[in-house]
């Protein structure tokens, strides 16, 4: 009598509900619930491999896993872009193993996972905001050891952050740290709120939604609370700028005071295109009855916390 | 006889070391690296308004002293209090990093013999300056600039490079920068070690004066080392001799240096002449 090969191995498993076994989803459960209580506080945390490489957002999307159920409904962003192959691939992944449904919609998503960008429309209270974080360590600059960095944040020891602004006031006359604008969050911990555009990060301060940040590679993790202070560093008196993008107006729909990508034209000037392809998507079909929602920024370009956005002022 | 003497009391102050207590007492203090003893049992007493020197050959143990007295490392025995308000009663030593740190911060100074210990080389000089208050939370950019001048040009640095970064500046110009960092935040206590070793001698004698004359407007309590006696005579009021780690001879400067008891300082004192 022959054994076939079947017989012998032991049974076949399907994965694990959304792809983590229960003891890496309890783990990162853990960790999320630790980063909510102490904001901005980075939680290490003890990660699977994935079937993705390291440095594609395997870091946000085992925090959108330990998340997700077969209720949830999925938005992927990838530079602002629901349809760049890597946050289709992110998505794809994602639905298969939790059955759960997908949108373009910033609203109608329970979780959004993101890479660079936050939407433009105001995130809801029963929403989860997962960014991708390449980086988590806003010291990294000014110490390259790991473990005095740590000292670091436990003594909330930012001197050095605060000194690198000075150097660049004196230099440049202005702050000139693009993306990853360094910022403290509940009054005690400075985070690097991710490679977010300058524009994107007022919109974490006092946020409906919780905000969850993990770096895959480093497997640390971090939070911002629902309705959590969120300040960028700036000195009093020269005030924090965001990108300054007046009069660019974009091609497709003609929205102003929204983020844009810069795309070159042949003659040397430039066209524009709002960067959050999902909120493009709505203007131009809004004709066909669908609805969109509150932005941060409005079309004069102010942002809807009144104040916290100063105009600018050029040091001595 | 009372009213004779309070009369006189009036007019004559009794001698400063009598009324005060000194500022800065340190006593008992041991540092080990591995088998090293680097400083075995040395004390020190320091008043505000005074300079005490230190000298003693290289590896005595002078710049050890200095490193634990700005609280920069741990030692294995010793007391060290500072006469300020609220810390009187605490042996600095027992305070938690953070703590000390404060201390460190806001009560004493230091400046190094290698500035590359005591400076961001890459940054500008008016940020050295300006970090010192940044750590205290200060976060208006104009007081910065304000406080980051002031400090320059009492320790008589060139405001006009003032953004330059010391590493394009002389040994000399780098350590009126340590010292102008040192004094940003007005501390009690002022550390020097070794801070005109290596520079030219005109140049020395400046820094020698820009140094006297910040002891006599700020009434600090000074620490220098020096190998060089010279120095400690321009400066010290009293000294102390160290060798192998322990304390050989302390007293006036004018009177150890011209009339030594111990052999070693001796020694010291007639290879220096
Ligand atoms: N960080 C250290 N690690 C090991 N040994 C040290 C360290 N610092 C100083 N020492 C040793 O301690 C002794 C005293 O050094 P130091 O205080 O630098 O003397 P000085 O300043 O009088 O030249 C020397 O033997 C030196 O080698
Ligand atoms: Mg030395």
């Amino acid at each position: 009598m022959t054994t076939s090969l079947a017989a012998l191995a032991a049974p076949r498993e399907d994965y694990s509900y959304a792809f983590l076994d229960a003891y890496a989803k309890r783990e990162l459960r853990r960790r999320t619930l630790k980063a909510i209580a102490i904001p901005g506080y980075q939680v290490p945390y003890a990660s699977r491999e994935l079937p993705i490489a390291r440095g594609w957002g395997t870091g946000g999307l085992q925090v959108t896993l330990s998340l997700v159920g077969p209720e949830s409904v999925i938005k992927v962003i990838d530079q602002g872009a629901d349809d760049s192959v890597n946050a289709a691939n992110l998505r794809r992944f994602i639905t298969r193993m939790s059955g759960a449904a997908t949108t373009t919609d910033a609203l109608q998503a329970t979780i959004i996972q993101s890479r660079h960008r936050i939407p433009e429309e105001v995130l809801q209270e029963n929403q989860a905001l997962v960014l991708q974080v390449p980086d988590p360590e806003p010291l990294r600059a000014v110490q390259s050891d790991s473990s005095k960095a740590h000292e670091m944040h436990a003594d909330a020891d930012y001197g050095q952050m605060w000194l690198v602004l000075y150097e660049q006031l004196v230099r440049y006359k202005q702050y000139i740290q693009g993306a990853s604008y360094p910022s403290l969050v509940n009054g005690r911990y400075v985070i690097s709120p991710s490679p977010i555009p300058r524009w994107d990060t007022p919109k974490l301060h006092q946020s409906p939604h919780l905000t969850l940040l993990s770096a895959g590679r480093e497997k640390r993790l971090y939070a911002v609370p629902p309705y959590t202070d969120v300040r960028p560093l700036e000195f009093e008196d020269i005030p924090f700028q965001v990108e300054d993008q007046r009069g660019w107006i974009c091609q497709h729909t003609g929205a102003q005071n929204k983020f844009m990508n810069e795309i070159p034209l042949a003659d040397g000037t430039a066209a524009y295109e709002l960067s959050d392809t999902g909120y493009m998507e709505k203007l131009s079909a809004e004709a066909n009855g669908s609805t969109r929602g509150a932005t941060y920024y409005d079309d004069e370009g102010n942002f809807y916390h009144a104040g916290y956005l100063k105009p600018p002022v050029q040091p001595d | 006889m009372p009213v004779i003497l309070n009369h006189l009391s009036n007019l004559i102050d009794a001698p400063r070391l009598v009324t005060q207590t000194p500022l800065l007492r340190a006593s008992g203090l041991k540092k080990q690296y591995g088998r090293i003893t680097a400083v075995d049992d040395v004390s020190l007493e320091v008043y505000s308004g005074e300079v005490l020197g230190i000298v003693g050959e290289s590896g005595s143990g002078k710049s050890t002293v200095l490193r634990l007295l700005n609280l920069e490392e741990n030692v294995e025995a010793g007391d060290y209090r500072l006469n300020i308000s609220g810390l009187e009663a605490i042996n600095l030593f027992t305070l938690a990093r953070f703590q000390r740190r404060e201390v460190q911060t806001h009560h004493i100074g230091i400046v190094y013999q290698n500035p590359h210990l005591g400076l961001r080389m890459r940054y500008t000089s008016s940020g050295n300056v300006a970090e010192r208050l940044l750590i205290t939370g200060e976060r208006r950019f104009a007081t910065l600039r304000e406080a980051a001048r002031v400090s320059l040009a009492a320790s008589e640095f060139p405001l006009n490079r003032m953004d330059d970064p010391p590493r394009v500046l002389s040994g000399g110009m780098q350590q009126r920068v340590q010292l102008a960092k040192a004094i940003a935040l007005e501390p009690k206590v002022l550390l020097l070690d070794e801070p005109t070793t290596g520079l030219d001698v005109s140049v020395q004698a400046l820094v020698l004066d820009t140094l006297k004359r910040l002891q006599r407007e700020r009434h600090l309590a000074i620490v220098i080392v020096s190998h060089d006696l010279g120095v400690i005579r321009t400066l010290a009021d009293r000294v102390m001799v160290m060798r192998h780690g322990r304390v050989v001879e302390t007293g006036l400067t004018d009177q150890v240096l011209e009339d030594p008891q111990d052999a070693y300082t001796q020694q010291l004192v007639h290879a220096k002449l």
